[in-house]
C-alpha cells in the first residue's frame, strides 16, 4: 500500500497512469428531448484518486455519472471499467463490474434496518432463509474496517442523515465496489459531517478506492480532491489539480461558471435604525418534549443582518420554527415591529405582521411541487389584491407578477407555467427567495438560504439579502455554514445547546473562536 | 415463530431501541398473552356450555378461512407495492370455475382450477396496472365487474359437484377436547388457509424473496438502485397472491356450500382489505383480525338462534360489520401502509 500521503499517491507518468486506470470515460453525448445534457465528455480515474466534478446546477454532472453507473445509455462514446465496455447493460451490470453509486437522494427503505438495506439484492441465503445475522455480523466488520461508525440492527429511518449516508456508502463497500460515485454527498450534511466524510474519502482512496465526487463546493474539492474536471453546460471545460498553487477557488469558481465570480460578497456598512424583532427568555421544546431553546435573548434592527450560527441540533431550526409560527413555544415572548406574538400564532399570522421566511426545509415548507413557478410565487398571497377580486383569482396579475419576477431574480425555467418540482435545486430556491424577498418586509428569516444551491446562485442570494438590508430590512441569516455567517453578518449570535452564548461583531469576527463557541468551549 | 429476521416494522419502531434479545422476548409474551387469554376464555365457556361455545367458534374458523385467504391476497400484493381491489372478484370468479370443474373433473381438479383462477385474473389485474400503469383502483374494479358480470350471465343450474371435499382428521390431535375437534378436524381448504398464514409471514419476514417484496412495496427505487427488477417481482407477486382468493373461491362453492350462487362472494373481498389493515398488513394480525369477525358472526348467529335478546335480526347481522368497523378504527389509528402502496413504479433511463 502506499504509504504516501493519497491525494499525492500518483505521479503523472503515462506507464503507471495506464497501470492503475480503473475506470474510462471516451467522448460520452447524452441528449434528452430538447437538451443535449452531455456532450463529448470524456474522463478517466485511476486506483486511488478522488476526482471531483464541479459544475452549477444543471452542467450535465448528474447525468454523466448516471451514464458511468448504467441508468442511463449513452446516445455516443463508451465506457470501460478495468477494460470491460459497460455497454447497455445497464445498472446491475454495473454493479458487478465495481461500480458503486450513492445517490443524491438516498436510496434507503426506511423501515427496514441498516443490515436488510446492504444486502438487499446481494442477499446471503441458506436453505431459503435469509442470514441476517450474518449480514449484520459482515455489515458490522465493514463498518469498523473502512470507519463508517452505524450500527447494522438499527432501523434507517431513526438514523441521521449523515449515517444513512453511511449506510449507503457500506452499501457499496459490501458489493465489493472499487469505484465509489457520490453525488452532492455534502450538500444534506453538516460541517461536522462533511468533515467526517472527507476523511471517509480519504481514507477509502488510500486502500485503493477510486472516487468520483460530484459537487459545487470549492472549498471541499481543494480539501479532498486529487483531480477536478469542470463542466458547464454539459461539456467538460476544464480540469485542474488542486496541488498546483495557480488552483484556487476563485480560478476554479470561474471556470465553473464562465465568468469572475464574488466569493465573498462586498457589503457596504449596516445603517441601523430601529429595532424590528426582539426576542426575549424564549423557550422552546423540541417533538420529544426537551428543551431545546433555553431562554435566548436576540434583537434585530432595521438595516443590519444578524447571523445565527450553531451546530445542527443546538435549537436553530426550532428556534425559527417558534418565530416563524411553525411551532408552539413554551415561555418568553417575541415582538415583531413592536406587536407582541401570540402564543399560538400561525405561520400566516407571523407573515401578515411583515415577516418574510426563507424556510430550511424547501422541499417540505417552500413551495409546492406540482404547482406552476407562477402559483408559487403568490403562495402566500394569492388570495390578497391584487392577485384576486372578491374571491376571484385574477390570474393576469399573477402572470404579470411571475414575469417580472422569474427576470428580477434571475429563475432559469422554461417557462413560468413550468411545475416548480421539476427545476434544479438552485432554481426552486431562487424561486422562494423572489417570492418572500419580494414583499419589503419589516424582518426576513433566512434559514440555510443556500443549501444546496450552486456557486453563481450562492452569490445571487447572498446579494439579494444584501439590498434588502440596505433598503432597511431587518435580517436574521441562519446557517449551519460558518463562511455564509461570516460573509453576510453584522452581528454574530452564536448558538450552543439551545443559548445564545455569545454575540460578535460580523466585521473581523474570527472563525476559529466561533468554532469553539459553537462547539460548546 | 421465526425469531430470524422478523424484524418488527412500520408501527412497533419504539421497541426496537433496546436490545435485540429484550425485543423477541417481549414480542413472544405480546403475541402469545392475548392468545392464551383467548384460549381460557374458550375453555371456561366450553366448560358452561359446550355445544353452544363449539358452535361459535366452528362458525368463527369457517366465516375466518375466506377471509384470510383472501386477505392475504392483498397483503402480499400491497406489500409489494399494488392495491388490489379486485380480490372480490377473483374470489367470485374462483368460486364460479372450481364449481363447474369439479362438477365435471371432480373436487380436486375444481380446487386447483379455482387457485388458477385467481392467478390469471391476478396476472390481469398486474398487467394492467404494473406494466401499462392503469390506475389500480380502476383495473381492480374492472376485474370485480368483469367477474360478476360474467360469472352471473355464463351460470347454469343443474350442476352437481362430483364428490366431496374430504375432511381430515389429524390422528391425535383430534382428540382434545374443544381444539381437536375445531382445529385438527377440518376439510382441506382451511387447512390450507391456516397454513398460508405461515407460509406467508416466513416468506415475508425470513426469505429473500420477502425482503424484495418489502423493498418494492416501500420504497421502489432504492431496490432498483440494488438491482432488483421492480416491475417484475410485482407482476409475479400479484399474479401469485391471486391463486390465494381463487382458492378462497374454491372454499365458498365447493367446502361451504357445496354449490355456486350468483354473486356468492358477497363483498368478503372488500371485508378482507379491511382486516388486512386491521392486522396492519401482518400475516398473523390479520389471520387474527378474520378470526374475530368470524367469532362476532358466529355469536350474532347464536344470539339469533337463541332469542337472547330480542331485537331485529337486521342488528345483529350488523353486528360483526359494525365490531370490525370500531375494531379497524381503533387498531388503524397509528398504522402505517407500505410505502409505494397503489404508486407505479416507472424505471429511470
Amino acid at each position: 500500500m502506499e504509504t504516501l500521503e493519497p491525494s499525492r499517491a500518483f505521479p503523472s507518468a503515462n506507464a503507471q497512469e495506464s497501470e492503475t486506470l480503473l475506470l474510462e470515460a471516451r467522448h460520452l453525448t447524452k441528449r434528452f428531448p430538447g437538451v443535449i445534457a452531455n456532450s463529448d465528455v470524456s474522463l478517466q480515474l485511476h486506483r486511488g484518486e478522488i476526482l471531483a466534478l464541479l459544475g452549477e446546477n444543471g452542467a450535465g454532472k448528474s447525468t454523466l455519472v448516471k451514464m458511468l453507473f448504467g441508468l442511463y445509455t449513452p446516445d455516443e462514446g463508451d465506457i470501460l471499467v478495468d477494460g470491460v465496455a459497460l455497454g447497455t447493460k445497464g445498472t446491475q451490470f454495473a454493479i458487478a463490474q465495481g461500480i458503486g453509486m450513492v445517490h443524491q437522494h438516498f436510496q434507503l427503505v426506511p423501515v427496514m434496518t441498516v443490515a436488510e438495506n446492504v444486502v438487499l439484492g446481494a442477499e446471503m441465503v441458506k436453505g431459503g432463509r435469509l442470514r441476517i445475522r450474518e449480514a449484520e455480523a459482515a455489515v458490522a466488520e465493514l463498518s469498523q474496517r473502512y470507519g463508517l461508525d452505524v450500527d447494522p440492527t438499527a432501523l434507517v429511518e431513526d438514523l441521521s442523515v449523515g449515517s444513512q449516508q453511511r449506510v449507503e456508502i457500506l452499501k457499496a463497500l459490501y458489493r465489493k465496489a472499487k469505484i465509489l460515485i457520490l453525488d452532492e454527498p455534502t450538500a444534506v450534511l453538516t460541517p461536522q459531517e462533511t468533515n467526517e466524510l472527507l476523511n471517509t474519502m480519504r481514507s477509502l482512496a488510500s486502500q485503493g478506492t477510486g472516487i468520483i465526487f460530484i459537487t459545487h463546493k470549492l472549498r471541499e474539492v481543494l480539501a479532498v480532491a486529487d483531480r477536478v474536471q469542470v463542466l458547464r453546460g454539459g461539456r467538460v471545460v476544464g480540469e485542474a489539480r488542486p496541488s498546483e498553487p495557480a488552483t484556487t477557488q476563485a480560478s476554479l469558481a470561474e471556470m465553473m461558471v464562465g465568468r469572475p465570480v464574488l466569493l465573498a460578497i462586498d457589503k457596504g456598512p449596516a445603517h441601523e435604525g430601529i429595532e424590528v424583532l426582539r426576542v426575549s427568555g424564549l423557550s422552546v421544546d423540541d417533538d420529544r418534549g426537551q428543551r431545546i431553546v433555553d431562554s435566548v435573548d436576540l434583537s434585530v434592527r432595521e438595516g443590519e443582518i444578524v447571523g445565527v450560527a450553531g451546530v445542527e441540533g443546538n435549537g436553530k431550526r426550532e428556534f425559527v420554527e417558534a418565530l416563524c409560527g411553525m411551532r408552539a413555544y413554551q415561555s418568553g415572548s417575541i415582538s415583531i415591529g413592536g406587536v407582541e406574538l401570540a402564543h399560538h400564532a400561525s405561520p400566516k399570522d407571523v407573515a401578515d405582521m411583515g415577516v418574510s421566511h426563507i424556510p430550511e426545509n424547501r422541499e417540505k415548507h417552500g413551495f409546492v411541487g406540482s404547482f406552476s413557478v407562477a402559483d408559487n410565487l403568490v403562495l402566500n398571497r394569492f388570495d390578497e389584491e391584487p392577485y384576486a377580486h372578491l374571491g376571484l383569482r385574477q390570474f393576469d396579475e399573477v402572470r404579470k407578477n411571475a414575469h417580472e419576477l422569474v427576470d428580477r431574480f434571475d429563475v432559469r425555467t422554461p417557462s413560468i407555467e413550468t411545475s416548480v418540482g421539476s427545476l434544479s435545486g438552485g432554481n426552486k430556491q431562487k424561486v422562494i427567495v423572489a417570492r418572500e424577498l419580494s414583499q419589503n418586509a419589516k424582518l426576513i428569516v433566512a434559514s440555510q438560504p443556500t443549501r444546496g444551491v450552486d456557486v453563481g446562485s450562492i452569490e445571487f442570494i447572498h446579494r439579494q439579502l444584501v439590498s434588502a438590508r440596505d433598503a432597511g430590512a431587518a435580517v436574521l441569516l441562519v446557517s449551519a455554514e460558518l463562511d455564509e455567517i461570516l460573509s453576510l453578518s453584522d452581528r454574530i449570535a452564536v448558538m450552543s445547546k439551545g443559548r445564545i452564548v455569545a454575540i460578535l461583531d460580523g466585521e473581523g469576527a474570527d472563525p476559529n473562536q466561533i468554532g469553539q463557541l459553537m462547539a460548546g468551549g | 415463530m421465526n425469531p430470524v429476521g422478523t424484524k418488527p416494522h412500520a408501527t412497533n419502531v419504539a421497541l426496537l431501541t433496546n436490545a435485540p434479545h429484550a425485543t423477541r422476548w417481549k414480542r413472544w409474551v405480546r403475541a402469545m398473552a392475548p392468545a392464551t387469554i383467548v384460549l381460557v376464555l374458550c375453555f371456561a365457556s366450553y366448560a358452561w356450555d359446550g355445544r353452544q361455545t363449539t358452535a361459535v367458534l366452528r362458525a368463527a374458523i369457517t366465516f375466518a378461512s375466506p377471509l384470510i385467504l383472501c386477505a392475504l391476497t392483498g397483503l402480499v400484493c400491497e406489500r409489494s407495492g399494488v392495491v388490489n381491489i379486485g380480490i372480490e372478484g377473483q374470489l367470485l370468479a374462483g368460486a364460479f370455475v372450481s364449481f363447474f370443474v369439479s362438477a365435471k373433473y371432480g373436487v380436486f381438479w375444481g380446487t386447483l382450477a379455482g387457485i388458477a383462477t385467481g392467478v390469471v385474473l391476478g396476472l390481469g389485474l398486474s398487467v394492467a396496472a404494473v406494466k401499462f400503469k392503469v390506475d389500480q383502483i380502476i383495473a381492480g374494479t374492472v376485474v370485480t365487474i368483469l367477474c360478476f358480470g360474467l360469472t352471473s350471465f355464463l351460470y347454469k343450474q343443474g350442476r352437481v359437484i362430483k364428490g366431496r371435499m374430504p375432511t381430515i382428521k389429524i390422528p391425535g390431535l383430534s382428540k382434545i377436547p374443544l381444539i381437536g375437534d375445531l382445529l385438527f378436524s377440518n376439510q382441506v381448504i382451511t387447512y390450507l388457509a391456516f397454513v398460508s398464514v405461515f407460509v406467508v409471514h416466513f416468506a415475508l419476514f425470513s426469505t429473500r424473496w420477502g425482503l424484495r417484496t418489502r423493498a418494492v412495496g416501500e420504497h421502489p427505487s432504492s431496490a432498483d438502485t440494488a438491482g432488483i427488477n421492480v416491475n417484475r417481482l410485482r407482476l409475479l407477486n400479484v399474479a401469485a397472491a391471486g391463486g390465494l382468493a381463487g382458492l378462497g373461491g374454491a372454499f365458498l362453492s365447493l367446502q361451504n356450500a357445496s354449490t355456486f350462487s350468483r354473486g356468492m362472494s358477497a363483498n368478503l373481498g372488500f371485508l378482507a382489505l379491511a382486516l388486512m389493515i386491521t392486522g396492519r398488513w401482518r400475516p398473523f394480525l390479520t389471520a387474527a383480525a378474520a378470526l374475530f369477525f368470524g367469532f362476532c358472526k358466529g355469536m350474532a348467529a347464536q344470539l339469533q338462534f337463541k332469542q337472547v335478546v330480542n331485537i331485529p335480526p337486521q342488528f345483529v347481522n350488523a353486528l360483526p360489520y359494525v365490531l370490525t368497523l370500531v375494531a379497524l378504527t381503533v387498531f388503524s389509528a397509528k398504522v402505517r401502509a407500505p410505502a409505494a402502496a397503489g404508486v407505479p413504479y416507472e424505471h429511470e433511463g
